[in-house]
C-alpha cells in the first residue's frame, strides 16, 4: 500500500485561473534565520489578530516575564497576547499601528534577563478539545499574514464534514522567505505538527502545497510526506506552478482538492482547513515546549536594506530596530512595507511594532506609484483575476456608485490579492476601487 | 539612517507593478504593422509611403489639436493616434492616376483629401468626441474608412495595379472580380472558373495573393506579412487568438459552403480584401471588443457571419469594415450577456435545482 504514492509528487487537481508573475526576488532564501540582540523595549498592541481585541491584564509598574499573558478577553474569536521580553510594564496606552489606526498597547522595558514565565510547561493534549484549548492558550494566529486565530479555524463544526488539512507552504508573495526557512530549519516540527493535527482532528488526508520554485523545500516536504506514519497514506505533497496568488486560501483548496469554496463561505464549507506551514510547525513546538507565540521569523529585504536577511525577533519589536539589526539603510527609502509587496501595508514611519502576523519588512528606494491613465479595456485585469471578476467594469460602477451592479459583478468574492492592479498597463489602482466598491455595497445594505 | 524629515510614500497595495504600459502595447502594435506597410510601399511604390505618412501626421495633429481645444491633457505619448493613423492608411488604396484623367496632381490632391477627412472622422469624431482613448464606441480607423468609402466610392476603389503584376488585365481587386457576375458565377464549376480567370490575368495566382502582389488597399494586400505581425502580437501577449480565429474561421466555413468545398475559392476569399488585416489588427481593438474570452468568440463569429453575408449576398465586394463596425456597436450587449460567473458563485437558480436533483 505504501509504495502507491509514497514517492509521488502530485500535480494540482484544480487549476487556478489567472494570476500574475511578479519577479520572485527571494534574495534571502538561502540565509539561515538569525536572532538579533534583544530590543530595549517592545510594544504589544492588544489586537494582533482578526476578531475581538484583548484587554490588558497587567498595569504600569508590573514586572512580567517571557510568555506571561498580558492581554486576554473572554470573547471567542480572539487570541491572548503574551509578554515577549522580561521586564517592567512602562505604559498601557494607545499607539499607532502599521495600518495607521490607533490601538491600546502594553509597552514593556526589557530588563535583559530573558526570564521565562514560571507557569510555562508543555500542555497535556490527548483529544480535540484539549488541543483547541492549548492552541488558544498559545496565542497562535495565522502566521501567513492574515492573523486569523488558529483555534477558531480548527474548531470547525462536525456537520461540515471537514476531511482535509491543506498545509500552505506556497509562499507566493515576492521577497518573503519565512515559510521556506521554516521548511529548511524546522522540518521535524512541521512533520510533528502535520501528523499530530491529522490524528487529533481526524483528517482523512493532508495535502502539503508548495510552489515549484523551491526545489530544496520540496525535498524536505517530500520526506515528510513519505514518512507515512498512518495506514493508507494520508499525507501527500503537491507542487504548484509558481504564480501569484497561488497561496491564497481558496486557491489552495482548489489546487489541493479540486473543490470550490462557495462565495462568501470558508474553506470548511468545502471540507478543508488551510494552515500556513509555520503555524503547523508552531503547534508542534508549543505542545513540546509550552512556550507561547512570543517571537517570529521575519524577512527583511528590499533594495534599501544593507544586509537583507531572515531574523527571529520578539513580537512587538519596532520596525526601526529590525531594520537597524540588518545594517540599516544603504540609501534613503521611499517606501517601507510591512508584509509582502503584493498585499503588504505601506508604513508612515518605522516607529511601529511588529505584529504576530507580520512576515516581512521591505524597504524600497522607489515608490512604485505611476500616474493613472485612461483604461484601454485591454482586459488584463480580468485575465489576471483568480476569481474571474472584471475589475475595470467594477471600477465603472464604483464611479456610478451602483451597489446593485457591483454585487452582480461579484465584488463580494474579491480578496484584494492585487493581481489586477499589478497587471494594469494604465497603472490604475484597481484594488483601491475594489475596496471602495465593497464600502459602497456595505453602505447600501445598511440603508 | 534616513533623514528624519523625509516622508515615506504610503499607497494602497500592491506595491509592485508589471512592466506593461499603454505606450508599450501601442508600440508593439506599431511594430507589428510595419512589415505589412513596407510590403505596401514595395508593391505600390512611394505613393503608399505618402499615404501612410499623411494619415499618421493628420491623426497625430488632430489628436493634439482636439485635446488642446477641449482643454484636456496631451495624450500623444500613448501612441494610440499613431496606431489609428497607420490602420487608416492601410485601408486606403494608392490611387490609380489613370482614373484621374491621367493627371498626377489630381490624384495627389485627392489622396491628401482622403487622408485628411479620414483622420478627422477617426480621431476627432469617433475618438475624442466620445471621451478619448478607451471611450470610443467603434474602431476609429474603421469609421474613418467607412466615411471615406461611402463619401468617395469611386476614389476609394481606384486601385492601382501593382507593377509586379505584369499580366494583370484589370485593376479590380480579386474580391471585385469574384463578385462580378459577368466574370464569375458561383453556381457554375468554381474550380475551372478560377483557373480560367487566373490564366487570363483577371485573378493573381494564389502565391501572389499570399505575398501581396494584387490590387487592394495599402496594408491589406500582403497576407504573409500581416500574419507575421499577428504572430508577433500573439507572442507579446498583446492580442488573444480568440477574435482572429473565430472571425477567420467563421468566414472559412461560410466560403467552404458557398464554394461547394472548393479550397482555392476559400483561399481567395481569405486572402482577398481586408479580412486578415481586419481580423488581426482591427477587430482585436481593446476598446471596441469584449473583455471575456466567451465574449470575444461571440464577437468574432458575429464579424465572420456579417462579413460573409455581405460578400456573398450584398452588392458590395467587401464587408469586413461593416462587419467590424456592426459588432463594435453590439459589443456592450455581448458584454452584458457574457458576464462571467465569479469563482464560487453558484449558477442560476435553474441549474442549481438541477444540480440538487442530481
Amino acid at each position: 500500500m505504501k509504495s502507491l504514492s509514497a514517492d509521488a509528487i502530485l500535480k494540482a487537481v484544480g487549476r487556478v485561473r489567472g494570476g500574475v508573475m511578479p519577479a520572485h526576488n527571494k534574495l534571502t532564501a538561502e540565509m539561515e534565520s538569525v536572532r538579533i540582540a534583544p530590543p530595549e523595549r517592545v510594544v504589544l498592541p492588544m489586537q494582533q489578530h482578526i476578531g475581538a481585541p484583548c484587554m490588558p491584564t497587567v498595569k504600569v509598574g508590573d514586572t512580567v516575564s517571557i510568555g506571561q499573558v498580558i492581554g486576554d478577553t473572554d470573547k471567542y474569536v480572539s487570541a491572548p497576547i503574551h509578554a515577549s521580553v522580561s521586564g517592567k510594564v512602562v505604559s498601557v496606552a494607545d499607539v499607532r499601528l502599521a495600518n495607521g489606526r490607533m490601538a491600546p498597547a502594553v509597552t514593556i522595558e526589557n530588563d535583559g534577563e530573558d526570564r521565562l514565565f514560571e507557569g510555562i510547561a508543555p500542555p497535556k493534549v490527548t483529544n480535540r478539545e484539549e488541543l483547541l484549548q492549548a492552541v488558544r492558550a498559545s496565542g497562535l494566529v495565522g502566521l501567513g499574514g492574515a492573523g486569523f486565530p488558529t483555534h477558531v479555524k480548527l474548531n470547525f463544526p462536525a456537520d461540515k464534514n471537514v476531511d482535509t488539512l491543506v498545509v500552505n507552504a506556497a509562499e507566493c508573495e515576492p521577497y518573503i522567505t519565512v515559510d521556506y526557512r521554516e521548511c529548511m530549519e524546522n522540518a521535524e516540527n512541521i512533520l510533528g505538527g502535520v501528523y499530530l493535527l491529522a490524528d487529533l482532528l481526524q483528517f482523512k488526508q493532508v495535502v502539503i502545497c508548495v510552489e515549484d520554485n523551491k526545489p530544496k523545500a520540496i525535498e524536505v516536504l517530500k520526506s515528510i510526506a513519505d514518512k507515512d506514519l498512518h495506514e493508507g497514506n494520508k499525507v501527500r505533497l503537491m507542487t504548484l506552478k509558481s504564480k501569484y496568488p497561488q497561496g491564497a486560501e481558496k486557491m489552495m483548496v482548489l489546487s489541493a482538492t479540486g473543490r470550490v469554496v462557495p462565495a462568501g463561505k470558508l474553506p470548511a464549507d468545502a471540507g478543508c482547513v488551510v494552515m500556513n506551514v509555520g503555524s503547523v510547525a508552531f503547534v508542534n513546538r508549543y505542545l513540546t515546549t509550552g512556550k507561547p507565540l512570543t517571537s517570529r521569523t521575519v524577512t527583511v529585504s528590499g533594495d534599501c536594506i544593507k544586509e537583507p536577511k531572515n531574523i527571529r525577533v520578539p513580537v512587538g519589536t519596532s520596525v526601526h530596530q529590525i531594520i537597524d539589526a540588518c545594517g540599516g539603510f544603504t540609501k534613503d527609502p521611499v517606501k517601507i512595507i510591512a508584509g509582502g509587496p503584493m498585499m503588504g501595508t505601506a508604513l508612515i514611519d518605522t516607529d511601529v511594532p511588529l505584529l504576530k502576523s507580520n512576515n516581512a519588512v521591505l524597504a524600497f528606494s522607489e515608490s512604485f506609484c505611476k500616474p493613472e491613465r485612461d483604461c484601454i479595456r485591454c482586459g488584463r485585469c480580468h485575465a489576471a483575476c483568480p476569481m474571474g471578476l472584471i475589475p475595470t467594469q467594477i471600477e465603472n460602477y464604483v464611479h456610478l456608485k451602483d451597489a446593485e451592479m457591483l454585487e452582480k459583478y461579484g465584488i463580494g468574492v474579491c480578496m484584494e490579492c492585487g493581481s489586477c492592479s499589478y497587471a494594469c498597463p494604465s497603472a490604475k489602482p484597481l484594488v483601491q476601487y475594489m475596496r471602495l466598491a465593497k464600502e459602497i455595497v456595505k453602505e447600501a445594505q445598511t440603508k | 539612517m534616513p533623514d528624519e524629515n523625509k516622508i515615506l510614500t504610503v499607497s494602497a497595495s500592491p506595491h509592485v507593478k508589471s512592466k506593461d504600459s499603454t505606450q508599450r502595447i501601442m508600440l508593439d502594435v506599431v511594430i507589428a504593422l510595419i512589415p505589412a506597410g513596407l510590403a505596401g510601399c514595395f508593391i505600390f511604390g512611394g505613393k503608399a509611403l505618402l499615404v501612410i505618412g499623411l494619415c499618421v501626421f493628420f491623426s497625430v495633429l488632430f489628436e493634439y489639436l482636439s485635446r488642446k481645444i477641449m482643454k484636456r491633457s496631451n495624450t500623444l505619448g500613448d501612441l494610440s493616434a499613431v496606431v489609428t493613423g497607420l490602420l487608416l492608411a492601410y485601408n486606403i488604396p494608392v490611387l490609380d492616376v489613370a482614373k484621374f484623367d491621367g493627371k498626377t496632381w489630381k490624384a495627389t490632391v485627392m489622396t491628401v483629401f482622403l487622408c485628411l477627412i479620414g483622420s478627422f472622422f477617426a480621431i476627432v469624431v469617433t475618438k475624442q468626441f466620445f471621451g478619448g482613448l478607451g471611450q470610443n464606441f467603434a474602431n476609429p480607423a474603421i469609421v474613418g474608412r467607412i466615411v471615406l468609402l461611402v463619401s468617395f466610392p469611386s476614389a476609394m476603389t481606384a486601385f492601382t495595379v501593382p507593377k509586379a503584376a505584369v499580366d494583370a488585365v484589370t485593376s479590380a481587386t480579386p474580391l471585385g472580380v469574384l463578385s462580378d457576375a459577368s466574370l464569375f458565377d458561383r453556381a457554375g464549376d468554381i474550380g475551372a472558373q478560377l483557373t480560367q480567370l487566373s490564366g487570363d490575368g483577371y485573378l493573381p495566382d494564389l502565391f501572389s495573393m499570399f505575398i501581396g502582389v494584387k490590387g487592394g488597399c495599402i496594408g491589406e494586400v500582403s497576407g504573409l506579412l500581416i500574419l507575421l505581425g499577428g504572430f508577433y502580437l500573439l507572442m507579446r501577449g498583446v492580442i488573444s487568438p480568440a477574435i482572429p480565429v473565430s472571425f477567420i474561421g467563421t468566414v472559412s466555413v461560410f466560403m467552404l459552403i458557398a464554394g461547394k468545398g472548393n479550397l482555392p475559392f476559400v483561399a481567395y476569399e481569405l486572402l482577398g480584401g481586408g479580412l486578415l488585416l481586419g481580423a488581426i489588427f482591427m477587430a482585436t481593438d481593446y476598446t471596441t471588443s469584449p473583455i471575456t474570452v466567451k465574449g470575444k468568440v461571440i464577437f468574432g463569429i458575429g464579424c465572420g457571419v456579417i462579413c460573409s453575408v455581405i460578400r456573398l449576398f450584398g452588392s458590395m465586394a467587401e464587408g469586413v469594415s461593416y462587419a467590424i463596425l456592426l459588432m463594435n456597436i453590439a459589443c456592450p450587449l455581448i458584454e452584458m450577456l457574457t458576464k462571467p460567473r465569479p469563482f464560487g458563485v453558484e449558477k442560476t437558480k435553474k441549474s442549481k435545482k438541477e444540480g440538487n436533483a442530481a
